[in-house]
């Protein structure tokens, strides 16, 4: 039997979403309606349609196959209560690629098929499929296990499962089946325990009937496509008595359900007529391998048809798996794809023999975890045991507590308690929100003490109650449920929204009757209760009409069936949850690893060079430093600059703006690395964070403060940086060197530009480095301040440390530095001691008055003390060797060289005006 | 100094920097106290606005949906997680891109980085000081909005359970360690916002850019998980995820989303730092 029944009209919730899944197998479809998914199809699967005349009746067959020519097993598909063949389309030509030749049909009554609903009739309906066998037998693809008996599978849903068992029952040539959501009892399944599922029962018979579901006279239709809806025909082949409450249903079978629905109890002519089409009625001949599926979500056909089944069939040796999937007839199959697959790999197994096939654990159980907040669908998770346990299995025990109570059965039957609805509602308990109602006075119940541990409850419970009936036949119709109640006492679960309906006859002196709770896989957390309620009525049930009143007590514990050996499969999470940050970790291993500290020169690629005992008292050392900018690649910021510097010195860094001073003190302190060439400071190579550089302090092209912070915690939090002793920071001597007084204590960002250098140099200074470099210290000071700088600077290297200046202004090095280096356009032009360069006496500029002849220099070089002597623009330049000024002045006198001056020379100072412009 | 000493006394690479004088240095940033602010204020400006708004008329909203709005004003845990909800889209993303995202590029840009560096804080030491301040001071951004919303919730509408949106609800003592799950998954899900903001920040001298970079990112994000033709790609969006803490005020804590989100986003964050760390290490600082 299909589902998709009409819902009745409920608060609408996901329906959409949480019906899509059975809306395929749900459609009340007409002919022809089935074009849109003709186009866009893998055009692999070659598909023929016919009409099949069979005895009493023309059945509407496709026939899929894809591929090649080779022999192939053949599956037969049954559809839904209410379908036809085209339900199942889309399974077809994923099995029809999947290298079976499938068949599928519209059942007598349904689709474009003729004839009459014979609820699977032996002599209709299950012929029908022999029929069919018979026909694939002559397929030229389809493999033969002899003449005449094809290697052929049935599978199908409700209807379509039914009819999948009785094939099996029925025909021995079919080799085995997947029945999904369907009964083994019809009887048991609308009459359980002798009470007549009338909402069900109901929506049954109506579906079978020519107008009864007519898609504008249902709610709650939304799901199936419109177009099929709305425009559906009446099926073609409706008999004329369509107008009848009973359609195209059989007569005897129309008759039952009238005399049933009005008597609201079935006889024991309803149960044979019933019982005769069902499943069970074969249950010794059913002796294929049998893939099980069954919903949680089911109040038509119940977990416990599955367990009937389940258990014939594995009686009679064949191999069976159960699975309890999400859903059922109450909520839709929500897992049709995993349940399609399942098949698929069972008939993989068991039609194509492929050993290797995954058939899936002997018992599957989807259990609900919670919403994804994605897309808002319940997430599931498969738990599976390596046997089915069955529906007692390892019972524990749990005491209710409750004297005898007595209620009332109302006459009429009304109000009816409310559990579930047909198709709709079991979804709804499984995150929570169950919609379930018991009208006061009309139930008893029983609650358990809070319980110690989670209890899942695998299986069906089961209690024993003691009933008394006023009625006057002295029976009683229960509904018994069992409710996971919240430890606040409120908030009450009815799992799955499943009841147990029992009869209970001659109970006017009380009687023992066996309550078995509804099947179900539901986890009751610690410190929740457990309560059973025994009521009087229930929508979906007929119950007596006249009113009653009952009296229930309960004797013993109620045993909840535990499975233990059922595990959840650890979280169903793709391998790229685990995969993606392994291989994410293992590419950031990657880029770390090959990551070089700066880029090092060609000779000492791949490490650090070895500090040089040698150069450890040299507080500097550079050689052959090479430098270019990227994206300035034709200009050289420093080129093959060597110098060095001894302890003591205060080496003047000179050249103009742009000469490379700074780029060198850069890569000096291991901020950018250089092309080529090496700087060692006190014998160790420089890279960026190079230890060594703690021997360093340095103060580079302007102060580098945060602006929130004061000028004192400014300078604390470095010292604190550089994970040094506080009191080697010498903090007092540099605060004075900075002479800020009480603007110490106001954030930098107040701070005038020349506070900030002086704070910046007295940063420089912290912990008395050993190799002090200041670039361009002076600027922005004002000329006592310049001058005390110059007093600093002095007397830091008088303590045998090392200062470095750099400027672009002559005078300034000149009055402070011992030596000089001059630098122009990233290349060294002259390095050396402040006299040697600037010529400190030894060399005299002579003007002469008149022009410089090659007589006068040939005297002058022929005198006494004096050295080499060379012609200059206006005069002579003369080197003294042992001469004095006074002398060489007297001596020129005395040979009338015509002396306007006479001037220390600067042979520096031409060149280097030149360099620097006017800015001298 | 003697030919065996490399290092002035005291100093050792592996103590340069200590994560309380970063997180000194950061913490009295005006910045850093107005986000605190913002986030400490929101939720008493959100209980204001239920007490004018006049509570919670518009039970069940759009398709007879109930959301957390809906049960905010049901307890101190619920207006705690109503507050989380309400933030956790892009509020709380801006103090995670601006605590990573500043926390190079501005001591680029006041020229401080040269003289760490050179004191010298080796690189990859100062930026996992940095890292780990910056994600620290990020996590206390996202601590201080659900408990200062907790406190102030239990004293406008008292301790009780959490009420669930999806029906049911959570005892009061089992919904804190809950939120504090969501927290955490709000943090995870944030550090790959964190990894870009970090990366962008070594890779910009300002600031704004690496902090708006982030961000700007983070909505590019958003956007494309909207675009649903994209299908299961969008699994592998970090935006896709951001509301998968909701599972976390289920009945059934469900941990599928959670842990997907998380794989994501660490997956994402991995590969930024890493390549900040092996960016900033071959780095020219020429600020």
């Amino acid at each position: 039997m299909k589902p998709r029944l009409p819902k009745l009209r409920l608060p609408r919730r996901r329906h959409t979403r949480l019906l899509a899944g059975a809306a395929a197998l749900a459609v009340v479809a007409g002919a022809g309606t089935w074009t849109a998914a003709a186009s866009g199809e893998v055009p692999a699967v070659h598909r023929q349609d016919r009409m099949v005349e069979m005895p009493g009746a023309a059945i509407d067959t496709s026939y899929f196959t894809a591929g090649g020519a080779g022999k192939r097993p053949a599956v037969l598909l049954g559809h839904g209560f209410g379908g036809s063949k085209d339900d199942v389309r889309a399974q077809a030509e994923r099995l029809a690629r999947d290298g079976y030749a499938v068949l599928t049909w519209s059942a007598r009554g349904f689709g474009r098929s003729g004839g009459q609903i014979g609820l699977n009739d032996p002599a209709y309906e299950v012929k029908d499929v022999s029929r069919l066998v018979d026909w694939l037998a002559r397929q030229p693809e389809v493999r033969l296990d002899a003449d005449g008996d094809p290697r052929v599978g049935v599978a199908g849903a409700s209807y379509g499962g039914a009819i999948s068992l009785l094939a099996a029952g029925y025909d021995q040539r079919v080799d085995a089946i997947a029945p999904q959501i369907t009964y083994w009892n019809l009887a048991d399944s609308l009459f359980p325990q002798g009470v007549f599922k009338k909402l069900w029962a109901g929506l049954f018979f109506t579906t079978g009937s020519a107008d009864g579901m007519r898609p504008g006279g249902v709610p709650g239709t939304d799901t199936a496509p419109a177009s099929g809806r709305a425009t559906a025909p009446a099926p073609g082949p409706a008999p004329a008595g369509g107008a009848t409450a009973c359609g195209r249903f059989q007569p005897e079978l129309c008759a039952m359900y009238e005399r049933v629905a009005v008597a609201g109890k079935p006889d024991a002519e309803a149960r044979a007529l019933l019982e005769g089409r069902s499943p069970s009625a074969v249950a010794d001949r059913i002796k294929v391998p049998t893939l099980i599926v069954q919903g949680q979500e089911d109040s038509l056909f119940p977990l416990d048809q599955a367990d009937a089944m389940a258990k014939a069939v594995a009686a009679n040796g064949a191999p069976v798996s159960v699975d309890w999937a999400a859903g059922g007839h109450d909520g839709g199959l929500r897992e049709s794809a995993r349940v399609e697959d399942r098949v698929a790999g069972w008939f993989d197994r068991y039609l194509k023999d492929e050993q290797g096939a995954d058939t899936g654990p002997a018992f599957r159980v989807s259990r609900s975890g919670g919403i994804d907040s994605t897309d808002g669908a319940v997430q599931l998770r498969g738990a599976s045991g390596e046997r089915y346990p069955g529906l007692a299995s390892a019972p524990r025990r749990f005491a209710l507590s409750g004297r005898e109570q007595s209620f009332a059965n109302p006459a009429g039957g009304a109000p009816p308690a409310l559990s579930s609805l047909p198709g709709i509602g079991g979804q709804l308990a499984a995150v929570g929100a169950g919609l379930s109602l018991d009208f006061p006075g009309q139930n008893a119940r029983f609650e358990s003490e809070p319980l110690a541990e989670e209890v899942r409850v695998t299986g069906a419970p089961t209690v024993t109650l003691n009933v008394r009936s006023t009625a006057a036949d002295g029976s009683a119709v229960l509904f018994g449920k069992l409710y996971d109640v919240g430890p606040d006492g409120r908030q009450a679960v009815l799992p799955s929204q499943l009841v147990a309906p029992v009869r209970v006859e001659n109970a006017q002196q009380g009687a023992a009757v066996e309550l078995r709770l509804p099947a179900v896989d539901h986890a009751v957390a610690a410190g929740h209760r457990l309560r059973l309620v025994v009521a009087a009525t229930d929508l979906g049930y007929a119950s007596p009409a006249a009113p009653a009143t009952y009296t229930v007590a309960v004797r013993g514990a109620l045993a909840v069936p535990v499975a233990d050996g059922v595990r959840t499969a650890s979280a169903g999470l793709p391998a790229w949850v685990w995969g993606l940050p392994l291989g994410a970790a293992l590419l950031a291993a990657a880029l770390l690893g090959i990551r070089r500290t700066g880029r090092e020169s060609a000779g000492t690629r791949g490490g650090v060079p070895q500090p040089e005992p040698a150069l450890a008292d040299v507080p500097l050392e550079i050689t052959g430093l090479t430098k270019r900018y990227r994206g300035v690649q034709d200009r050289y910021a420093v080129q093959d600059l060597s110098f060095r510097v001894e302890k003591g010195q205060v080496l003047g860094l000179l050249g103009p703006n742009g000469a490379g001073k700074t780029t060198t003190l850069r890569m000096l302190m291991g901020l950018i690395s250089p092309d080529a060439g090496e700087i060692r400071v006190f014998g160790h190579a420089v890279r960026a964070g190079t230890p060594v550089l703690s021997r360093v302090g340095a103060f580079v092209e302007g102060a580098g403060f945060l602006p929130h912070l004061t000028g004192r915690a400014n300078l604390e939090l470095y010292w604190q940086a550089t994970g040094r002793p506080a009191e080697d920071a010498h903090m007092p001597e540099a605060l004075e060197i900075a002479g800020l007084g009480d603007a110490l204590e106001r954030a930098v960002r107040t701070y005038s530009q020349g506070m900030r250098q002086r704070l910046a140099i007295a940063q420089a200074m912290l912990g008395m480095p050993d190799l002090l470099i200041l670039d361009e210290p002076t600027n922005g000071l004002d000329p006592p301040q310049i001058r005390e700088m110059r007093d600093v600077m002095i007397r830091y290297a008088a303590g045998g440390r090392t200062v470095i200046v750099s400027s672009h202004l002559l005078s300034e090095v000149e009055q402070t530095c011992t030596h000089l280096v001059v630098m122009d356009r990233g290349r060294l032009v002259r390095a050396g001691e402040v006299a040697e360069i600037t010529g400190g006496g030894d060399t005299l500029l002579v003007t002469l008055a008149g022009p410089v002849d090659e007589g006068t220099v040939a005297k002058v070089a022929a005198l006494e003390g004096v050295g080499a002597v060379t012609a200059a623009d206006d005069g002579l330049l003369v080197r003294l060797e042992g001469a004095t000024a006074t002398g060489l002045i007297a001596e020129l006198v005395r040979l009338e060289v015509p002396v306007s001056a006479v001037g220390p020379h600067r042979r520096l100072e031409d060149a280097f005006l030149t360099l620097i412009g006017g800015a001298a | 100094m003697s030919a065996v000493t490399e290092v002035a006394p005291g100093y050792r690479a592996s103590r340069t920097l200590p994560l309380r004088v970063e997180a000194l240095r950061q913490w009295r940033r005006r910045r850093t106290l107005v986000m605190g602010g913002v986030l400490a204020a929101l939720p008493f400006v959100m209980i204001i606005a239920f007490a004018v708004g006049g509570g919670q008329d518009g039970r069940g909203g759009r398709d007879g949906r109930i959301t957390l709005i809906d049960t905010a004003t049901a307890s101190g845990a619920n207006f705690a997680a109503t507050c989380l909800f309400v933030s956790a889209g892009f509020l709380l993303v801006v103090p995670v891109a601006l605590f990573c995202g500043d926390t190079v590029a501005s001591e680029a840009s006041w020229s401080s980085l040269r003289y760490l560096l050179a004191s010298p804080v080796p690189r990859t030491r100062l930026l996992w000081s940095k890292l780990v301040v910056a994600l620290g001071f990020s996590l206390a951004a996202m601590v201080l909005l659900p408990l200062v919303a907790l406190a102030a919730g239990t004293v406008a509408y008292g301790w009780g359970p959490l009420k669930l949106p999806t029906g049911g609800s959570l005892a009061a003592g089992e919904s804190v360690p809950r939120l504090a799950l969501v927290v955490a998954f709000v943090f995870v899900s944030q550090l790959v916002t964190a990894g870009l903001a970090f990366w962008l920040s070594t890779r910009t001298d300002a600031p704004l850019g690496a902090v708006g970079g982030a961000v700007g990112l983070t909505i590019v994000g958003n956007v494309l998980d909207a675009v649903t033709a994209l299908g299961s790609w969008r699994e592998f969006l970090p935006a896709h995820w951001q509301f998968a803490w909701a599972d976390a005020l289920q009945p059934h804590l469900e941990w599928g989303g959670m842990v997907k989100g998380a794989a994501v986003s660490v997956s994402y964050a991995l590969v930024l730092f890493a390549l900040a760390f092996r960016g900033f290490a071959r780095k020219d600082i020429v600020s």
